[in-house]
């Protein structure tokens, strides 16, 4: 597995933990009440887990499983850029929603639209048939 | 494809069908089921999608597909994996059950269901990562 996927799964496994952690704050305080404020980080739950882990997993294995061009993987600044933009959406958006600011969350989204762009444009080529080199 | 592979692929197959009659029946709304009105069928439509179908086909196709942890135990500790399994799945059938029914009538044991679902989901969650971890490795 290259560095990249490396570090892209265990961020995404790291997540993982602290999404279900936040999950099961929240579900055990729906069962029993005891910290009435911890359903405002419902935002933070679901941005953990759907961007920061099912999404950046995905992007993680395609890095490392996609055909590659003579057995490199071309233009792989710009999947680490990906790597970098998505982190710093996915804590943008969630401190926006923390703090009520759009601008914040408005920021992220943007970040996060980068991080996409940018794998697309790593990958893109890299989605090609059997011996094309 | 190993057998725990296997068993995660298919539970999470049978979740993805049970989603989408949870789906459907959030769409109708509040339904008439064991003489009471059951409400709540959105967050279970969600959880069981993405606990029960996408996290654990994620889950099944990781322990399957990742580098190998080492020559003896090529996919981690099996006693994690089982671990996962049990406590993963046993979490969100008690979610699936009491959080209907806490919206339902309130009694407290449904509450404390809840809390049971989060400890078992958290435990499970948590689990696949400690077993996971190793075999997030360069070659």
């Amino acid at each position: 597995m290259p560095r990249l996927s490396v570090w892209m799964v265990r961020t995404s496994l790291l997540y993982l933990g602290t999404g279900f952690t936040i999950g099961a704050l929240m579900l055990a305080n729906k069962g029993v009440p005891f910290a009435p404020r911890l359903w405002s980080l419902l935002p933070v739950h679901a941005e953990m887990l759907l961007i920061g882990w099912t999404v950046q997993l995905a992007m993680g294995v395609a890095f490392w499983i996609l055909p590659r061009f003579r057995g490199e993987r071309p233009r792989e600044g710009l999947a680490w850029a990906a790597f970098a933009l998505l982190n710093t959406g996915i804590w943008a958006v969630a401190a926006g929603r923390l703090a009520g600011l759009s601008a914040g969350v408005i920021a992220g989204r943007v970040a996060e639209l980068a991080a996409v762009g940018a794998f697309a444009a790593h990958a893109w080529p890299r989605i090609k048939p059997p011996g094309v080199d | 494809m190993p057998f725990l592979t296997r068993l995660f692929l298919r539970t999470s197959l049978v979740y993805f069908i049970l989603a989408l009659v949870a789906g459907v029946l959030a769409a109708i709304g509040p339904v008439e089921v064991l003489g009471g009105r059951i409400p709540a069928m959105r967050p279970v439509y969600f959880h069981l999608l993405m606990v029960g179908w996408v996290t654990q086909l994620i889950i099944g196709v990781a322990l399957w597909m990742f580098p190998k942890f080492s020559r003896e135990k090529p996919r981690g500790s099996d006693a994690l994996t089982w671990a996962t399994y049990g406590l993963i799945n046993a979490g969100l059938i008690l979610r699936v059950i009491g959080e209907p029914m806490q919206a339902a009538d309130g009694a407290p044991v449904w509450g404390w269901l809840l809390v049971a679902s989060a400890v078992l989901q958290l435990l499970g969650g948590w689990a696949f990562v400690a077993n996971v971890w190793g075999r997030v490795k360069e070659r």
